[in-house]
């Protein structure tokens, strides 16, 4: 724990989704006058612009940003409670519900999608290039820039709220995707020193949902779960689906959860089903011989989420679906003034919705079937990678099965687990995220799983009682701000990944083949935040004054290898390359092509980022005497 | 042209009790609004709504004798109608001659006149019903019972309790909260125009 995060009257949980950020806030000064109070979480109202001119305060800050042209709006219309001048109306940054609303009518200057942006390892995620292909006029910012603006009103909001406690001197939590690769988390981190926060910390989301999970519960959670079991978290957003395992041990005699193992990217949510819902409608407009245009579409696709919500999220009580909507009209109002006549009018039945969704998206499958194609080739790269399977319950299958061994660590020989079987068994679910918040798909969900467990002879899993899936993400990180002052379980993660850096064997030149490359395990699984890993045995040459590149590797199956372990075989899928390293050394008393050896050392910070450097072998002889070896940092993200 | 008399009761039932609606929160807003912040901004757009209707007989609290009578100010009129535009374009459906279409055409349009009127409701408007029992059923008002909440119509002789049959339950809103206005916000834009480049 750092020294200086004392003073904190707030812990602040900031979820920084795809399509919302939620910003919620436990008090810490008033729960450490009176301990037997329970924490008490509150969600911010933040201030944002839904029209012109119109500021609304909402729980959700829409994750979008827009780029006005000069004759677009006034700008007077922008300001906001914290900024009467907002600037010129072109360099504004203008985020939030009308940032969404107006780049439904002009999406060439619309920014959206910026986490998946920054988690994307095929462009340069510090340049401006979004919104992606947009004609060269529109003023350009980077994925971070956008990162960077969101966290900027959410802590502008929140100052204008607690002017005396200002958010750079609050314990603030921000939550991430558990797949993250170590540059979006090192960026991440980056936009939140931008905005002067230096009590940072780094959650994953599934976490969060757990610590969510815990806190609604109270001490009840403890009767939920016990010894033994898995908890499988899913996770699934507008944008992606996240998903982790983590298993539940015992040490003198209090309950330890143990986050094991995280899922991959997957850029699969509640988004692609609106809109696959859209393109249903549209095809059935268009057997009835009407053409739509593209704005129409924007419409539909609203009009769908709509009717998605009323046919299978029949919120309240299960009662309330025995009433039986069999049918939700859709009605598509012209543009102009002229409403009668012009509406188009078509209808989505339950049937289409559960056909299209349930059916594409929560396929039943058996436990070996996997997506086809996870991996596209680099040459397709200026677009999202989005999963080009659907199926969500097929990246599960992928998941489960691929996580076979994970607890094997955790739980001892003799525990409930055993060896057998072809995945990994969840005794207990937790359901996160907008999407599963329809009873029809989170029951599908999960009975997917149990037909999984019941052919496998093992026990159904079972539902873990759960709170707001929209704001829990949010509500847990604050309260993993309470946690982390020693009140409370935490649940112990570490690096979800082993990461090697990749040495090009000596052996002779083969025309016509690649050479054969070698992992060197850098920094081991669990590697738990503040640690530091063994330096490597091999040495590295470093040239003086220009950027080496290194090949970059991480696994989240191999949970063995210790750091200066060097592998030169491994399974088909086993180890994901990543990104390229870049070490520059600057040219300091040295010569200009120069080489230097190096060990290269990795350390996990307190706020959960990967560090990796590199240390001049012969500086522990040279500089002893001065104190610490040399020390370089190496870049996770290279800019291309 | 014929025109469907079978199934027009449904429909425009339904469009009225839209309309109803509507024009009766305009109203609760008129009286419920007094001089919000932004009234020094619009004092040359009085002339627009000149006379806001006030019920001079129902005083708003009992407790204070003088009568005061307050000024409407358009403000969040002109707010709430930019909303329903917005959300359920309300005035193009109200300033539309119905005569011409057909009830199939109509229904389309007031699918997307209630979707949206019922979102903007919900979202800034926490609206109870004043009385929990069911319409059409007897009930008793004892002594003392809130006049503007509950009014008597009929063979209103007597004294309290008062028995009689409830016949609308009646509408209440607990909480109004509309969005800000920023000072050089014009509100009587309630649509802009719209050019596609």
């Amino acid at each position: 724990m750092s020294s200086n995060n004392t003073s904190a009257r707030y812990s602040i949980g900031i979820d920084l989704g795809t399509t919302h950020c939620v910003l919620s806030y436990l008090d810490l000064a008033a729960t450490a006058e009176d301990p037997s109070k329970e924490a008490e979480i509150s969600v911010l109202a933040i201030p944002q612009l839904s029209q012109p001119g119109v500021i609304e305060e909402k729980q959700q800050l829409p994750s979008f940003i827009y780029r006005a042209h000069e004759a677009e709006l006034s700008q007077g219309e922008l300001a906001l409670p914290w900024s009467a001048e907002p600037g010129t109306v072109s360099e504004a940054i203008i985020s939030g519900t009308i940032a969404r609303h107006l780049g439904s009518k002009t999406p060439i200057r619309l920014v959206s999608s910026a986490k998946s942006w920054l988690c994307h390892s095929g462009i340069d995620r510090h340049a401006a290039v979004l919104p992606m292909g947009s004609p060269e006029e529109v003023s350009k910012i980077s994925p971070l820039t956008a990162t960077i603006e969101y966290l900027e009103h959410l802590s502008k909001a929140w100052n204008h709220q607690f002017p005396d406690n200002p958010l750079s001197e609050q314990d603030l939590t921000i939550t991430i995707p558990a797949s993250f690769d170590p540059a979006a988390r090192e960026l991440t981190a980056e936009a939140a020193s931008k905005i002067n926060c230096n009590q940072l910390t780094l959650l994953e989301e599934p976490q969060a949902a757990v610590y969510n999970w815990i806190k609604a519960s109270g001490d009840n959670w403890r009767e939920q779960v016990s010894t033994g079991d898995v908890i499988l978290v899913v996770d699934i957003g507008g944008g992606t689906c996240d998903l982790s395992l983590i298993a539940v041990t015992e040490e003198e005699g209090n309950l330890v959860l143990n986050r094991v193992a995280v899922g991959e990217h997957i850029l699969l949510g509640g988004d692609n089903m609106d809109l696959a819902l859209a393109y249903r409608v549209k095809a059935k407009l268009a057997a009835e011989g009407k053409e739509l245009q593209p704005w129409q579409i924007q419409a539909i696709v609203q009009a769908c989420r709509d009717a998605k919500e009323q046919l299978l999220f029949t919120s309240d009580k299960r009662a309330s679906e025995n009433s039986d909507i069999s049918e939700v009209a859709i009605a598509i109002p012209s543009r102009g003034s002229k409403l009668l006549g012009k509406t188009l009018r078509t209808s989505l039945t339950r049937e289409e919705v559960q056909e299209t969704l349930v059916e594409g998206f929560f396929p039943k499958v058996s436990i070996d079937e996997h997506p086809v194609a996870a991996r596209r080739s680099a040459l397709s790269q200026k677009g999202l990678p989005y999963a080009q399977d659907p199926a969500v319950s097929r990246h599960l299958a992928a998941f489960l099965s691929r996580q076979v061994d994970a607890t094997a660590d955790v739980f001892e020989a003799s525990a409930a687990q055993e060896p057998s079987g072809s995945f990994i068994k969840p005794s207990a679910i937790l359901f996160n995220g907008g999407v599963l918040k329809s009873p029809v798909l989170a029951e599908r969900m999960l009975a997917i799983i149990n037909q999984w467990l019941s052919d496998a002879n093992a026990e159904p899993a079972r539902l873990l009682s759960d709170a707001d899936l929209d704001l829990g993400v949010a509500i847990g990180a604050s309260y993993y701000g309470y946690v982390k002052k020693g009140q409370g379980v935490r649940i112990r993660g570490g690096l979800a990944s082993t990461y090697y850096v990749g040495i090009e064997s000596a052996m002779p030149a083969i025309p016509g083949m690649e050479a054969p490359i070698e992992a060197l395990c850098i920094a081991p699984f669990g590697m738990e935040e503040g640690s530091e890993a063994k330096a490597s045995e091999a040495e590295f040459g470093l040239v003086v004054g220009e950027p080496v590149h290194f090949r970059f590797f991480g696994s989240n199956v191999r949970r063995h290898d210790e750091a200066g372990v060097q592998l030169d075989y491994w399974q088909e899928g086993e180890l994901e390359e990543l990104p390229e390293l870049q070490a520059t050394l600057p040219a300091e008393g040295r010569r200009v092509g120069e080489v230097v050896p190096v060990h290269l050392v990795a350390k996990v910070t307190e706020i959960g980022t990967l560090k990796l450097e590199a240390i001049a072998v012969d500086s522990s002889t040279e500089k002893s005497e001065q104190g610490e070896a040399e020390r370089w940092q190496i870049e996770l993200d290279v800019r291309s | 042209m014929n025109i469907d008399f079978s199934s027009m009761p449904s429909s425009l039932d339904m469009l009225h009790l839209i309309l109803a609606l509507v024009t009766a929160l305009l109203f609760v807003l008129l009286l419920k609004k007094p001089n919000t912040e932004n009234s020094s901004l619009i004092a040359e757009e009085e002339s627009l709504i000149p006379d806001a209707p006030i019920p001079s007989s129902a005083p708003e609290q009992p407790a204070i004798p003088q009568v005061q009578l307050k000024a409407a100010t358009p403000d969040s009129a002109l707010q709430l109608l930019t909303l329903l535009q917005q959300d359920a374009r309300f005035i193009d459906f109200v300033k539309e001659d119905l005569s011409d279409y057909s009830d199939a055409d109509i229904g389309a349009a007031a699918r997307v006149v209630h979707e949206g009127s019922k979102k903007t409701l919900d979202t800034y408007f926490t609206l109870d019903a004043i009385r929990s029992e069911d319409e059409e059923t007897r009930i008793s008002l004892p002594a003392g019972f809130n006049a503007s909440e509950v009014r008597l119509t009929g063979n209103v002789v007597g004294e309290a309790p008062f028995n009689g049959t409830l016949v609308h339950k009646g509408w209440k809103v607990s909480e109004a909260k509309l969005p800000k206005i920023s000072e050089g916000h014009d509100s009587t834009i309630v649509a802009p125009a719209e050019v596609e480049l």
